[in-house]
């Protein structure tokens, strides 16, 4: 039996008495790349946050690698899993360099090569010694992704991370997660509420409405309309849009 | 000016000395807190308004407010703890402080972006690590600011140690307030000034140094900031390690006493420092818990306002009831009268051909009395008025120097004026005869603490003053402090006196 990089079991987390995670049972496989789909408020963020331990369940388990992370060391298990969202949070008043190497140096670690980290993720490596805020806001989440894999963990965590972004640099900045998703073995878990990004970069999706799971499919399900009646709502969107451009284009 | 300069140095050090320690405790106390209080509303808002609360207190008034509570606290553990000069100053001094400092650590810690905290958490930092390497370098220029602030404070407020007996740089200027040496008083001012200003830009330079990334800047404030407390302490590595202190309440007459004292106390072997400028609330209690080793006290006041005595006995009396309340209650010693009395008098032109308060109320309904700003609401007014049933046709209030003019002008035919006040002698008044005996008498008076009261060799130093002083050289000597022009020091006027104290040399 082969363990999942990541596994939910009847996990649930509330508010103040209202569910953000309604009891979800979840796998995701080694490698995978699964997008987290849903509306505001249907608990996605907050299933991503308790895989980190940023967050803890009321109830159920979430496993990495077949581990209960109750039972690991928080510290040690989030410099070993990357973790990236839409206010980036970079350090201001570290440079470029300083930002991507802080895992390895608060893990007593070798410095890491930042001139490669940052062709990595396409950024030239001259911007190794600019602070972020002489850095584009595309620039600064770049150097986020860069800082969350210089962990060398092969978890990555995105919540919404091209949200705050425009739309040419979010649809560059997707290909590029996808390539280093694919070069890096990485298993790769997208929150975002964008479904044609969802269905353009992710190998499965899973919609999320009211903290729990109500659709589990691959992009080709969901578009061949196997998936539900949320899952149809949110692909009817862009499909539409696809439709009418099409139409526009060819009157 | 070249006198008051050479004053300075001990004092800059005493003054940066109790400066720093303030800012220091004020750090050890301000940061933690605002570290605590950063994410805990409540606390916060418990913490900064305690210290606002602080804050809306007069500076001269907490200080003032620790002499009596330390006193009571060092009573409740059994004595020990010195309730006069350092450790008064240092804690109000650091209570002042804490509010700046508080404040822009919460505020600089709040206004860190949450987002910022949130990938310090993800990329698994540990509380420490996250204090360290994050909160604390971005709350830095706010909480510096803060700190900028507090020093400049501090250092101000330092010169009101003085007040309670520790010397500042506040010496100069409330010696210079009082005997009007204006040289002094801006020595005092200036130096302070300037300490402040260097203290606040190289707090600056430590600010910009954490804000742009600059280690240098910052390690060059920080090094020269130790440097400068460092060649503070050194004046006072010389310091003695034994000596005697002599107290002297806020004006001229006790200023020059005090010199007097000293320079028959240093003749004896003593090593001397003095505490000037002292409250009259203060003195005695200082003399009490031994915090001063000596003072020149007046025998009215005591009788008055510490025996809390509302009769008026001919004078051998009230000086032997004081002796015998001393030797009962509070183990001081009474050494003797100095031989001069600073008490309230009637003073009139010598033209006026009247001798005694009693020729006076005879003619009272057709003059005016002119008074100090007090003595109209003193007992004493009440006093005199009763037993000779004054009745003036007009009264007015004047501040000391223009009621001796309203007496020279004619606008005031009779004055209020302390017996020993030197203008007395410079215009040639005559002061009125009490016959009935109602005005209280203030003898100048020599007290020593409880451990000098059996120390035989400072008794015998002091014993020649006794009843050694005559009124007229006591106006005398005031007056060559209080004068306008060609003002003398209170060392050369104590050394004049000293020339003249009765049966010396």
């Amino acid at each position: 039996m082969s363990t999942e990089a990541l596994a939910y079991e009847q996990v649930s987390r509330r508010y103040a008495g209202v569910s953000a995670v309604d009891y979800v049972s979840l796998k995701v496989a080694q490698g995978s790349f699964v997008a987290l789909v849903g509306a505001s408020g249907s608990g996605k963020s907050t299933l991503l946050r308790l895989a980190n331990r940023l967050d803890v369940p009321d109830t159920g388990r979430v496993l990495i690698d077949g581990q209960d992370v109750a039972h690991l060391d928080p510290i040690a298990l989030r410099r070993g899993i990357g973790y990236v969202f839409q206010n980036i949070g970079l350090f201001p008043h570290l440079n470029v360099a300083e930002n991507i190497g802080i895992i390895p140096r608060l893990a007593g670690r070798d410095a890491v090569d930042v001139g490669a980290a940052l062709e990595r993720v396409g950024l030239s490596p001259d911007l190794a010694t600019r602070l972020p805020s002489q850095l584009s806001g595309g620039q600064q989440q770049r150097v986020g992704i860069a800082r969350a894999l210089a962990g060398e963990g092969k978890l990555l965590l995105m919540d919404e991370p091209f949200g705050a972004l425009d739309p040419v640099t979010r649809d560059t900045l997707g290909q590029t997660v996808r390539r280093l998703h694919d070069d890096l073995a990485l298993t790769t878990i997208l929150v975002t509420h964008d479904m044609a990004e969802a269905l353009l970069l992710a190998d499965r999706i899973v919609v999320m409405a009211q903290g729990r799971v109500v659709a589990d499919a691959t992009p080709r399900e969901m578009l061949g309309g196997m998936a539900g009646a949320e899952a149809d709502a949110l692909v009817a969107v862009p499909r539409e849009q696809a439709r009418k451009l099409d139409k526009l284009a060819h009157g | 000016m070249g006198d008051a300069l050479r004053q300075l140095p001990p004092l800059i050090a005493s003054h940066i000395m109790l400066a720093a320690a303030a800012m220091g405790l004020a750090l050890l106390i301000g940061v933690p807190l605002g570290l605590a209080s950063a994410r805990r509303p409540r606390l916060a808002a418990v913490a900064l308004g305690l210290a606002g609360l602080v804050q809306t207190i007069p500076g001269l008034a907490l200080l003032a407010l620790f002499y009596p509570l330390l006193l009571a606290f060092s009573a409740l553990i059994g004595g020990g703890l010195p309730a006069l000069g350092f450790l008064p100053a240092l804690l109000a001094l650091t209570l002042y402080a804490l509010l700046p400092i508080l404040r822009n650590v919460v505020a600089g810690l709040q206004g860190i972006d949450p987002a910022v905290l949130q990938a310090a958490d993800a990329v698994g930092m540990t509380p420490g690590q996250r204090l360290r390497l994050v909160e604390a370098p971005l709350a830095a220029p706010v909480a510096m600011a803060g700190i900028r602030t507090a020093a400049v404070w501090t250092i101000g407020a330092a010169t009101l140690a003085t007040t309670v007996g520790y010397p500042s740089l506040g010496n100069p200027i409330f010696a210079g307030l009082q005997i009007e040496r204006w040289d002094l008083v801006l020595a005092g001012c200036l130096a302070a000034a300037a300490l402040a200003l260097v203290t606040d830009a190289l707090l600056g330079l430590i600010e910009r140094g954490i804000g742009r990334r600059r280690r240098l800047f910052t390690l060059t404030g920080i090094s020269l900031l130790i440097l400068g407390l460092l060649l503070a302490c050194l004046p006072l590595l010389r310091a003695p390690q034994r000596s005697v202190t002599i107290g002297a309440k806020n004006f001229s007459e006790q200023y020059i006493l005090a010199r007097l004292i000293g320079g028959r106390l240093e003749q004896a072997g003593y090593r001397v420092t003095y505490r000037e400028g002292l409250g009259s609330a203060v003195a005695f209690r200082a003399l009490q818990s031994g915090d001063i080793d000596v003072y020149v006290e007046y025998s009215g006041t005591l009788w008055a306002d510490t025996m809390r005595r509302t009769d008026t006995p001919p004078r051998d009396v009230m000086l032997d009831g004081i002796g015998k309340w001393m030797a009962a209650g509070p183990k001081t010693a009474l050494v003797g009268p100095l031989g001069f009395e600073n008490a309230y008098a009637l003073a009139v032109r010598p033209d006026s051909g009247l001798t005694t308060v009693a020729d006076l109320a005879r003619k009272a309904p057709d003059l005016t009395l002119g008074a100090d700003l007090e003595f109209l609401d003193r007992p004493e007014w009440r006093a005199i008025r009763e037993a000779y049933g004054l009745h003036f046709r007009a009264t007015r209030a004047y501040s000391p120097t223009f009621m001796y003019r309203a007496l020279r002008s004619g606008q005031a035919d009779a004055i209020s004026a302390f017996s020993s006040d030197g203008r007395i002698a410079a215009d040639h008044l005559t002061i009125l005869a009490d016959p009935k005996g109602a005005i209280p008498h203030y003898d100048a008076i020599l007290l020593v603490s409880p451990t000098r009261a059996r120390d035989v060799r400072f008794l015998a130093a002091l014993r020649p003053l006794v009843n050694g002083i005559s009124v007229e050289n006591m106006r005398a000597a005031n007056y060559s402090v209080d004068r306008d022009t060609g003002k003398q020091t209170p060392e050369a006027a104590a050394r004049w006196l000293d020339a003249r104290v009765r049966g010396s040399r």
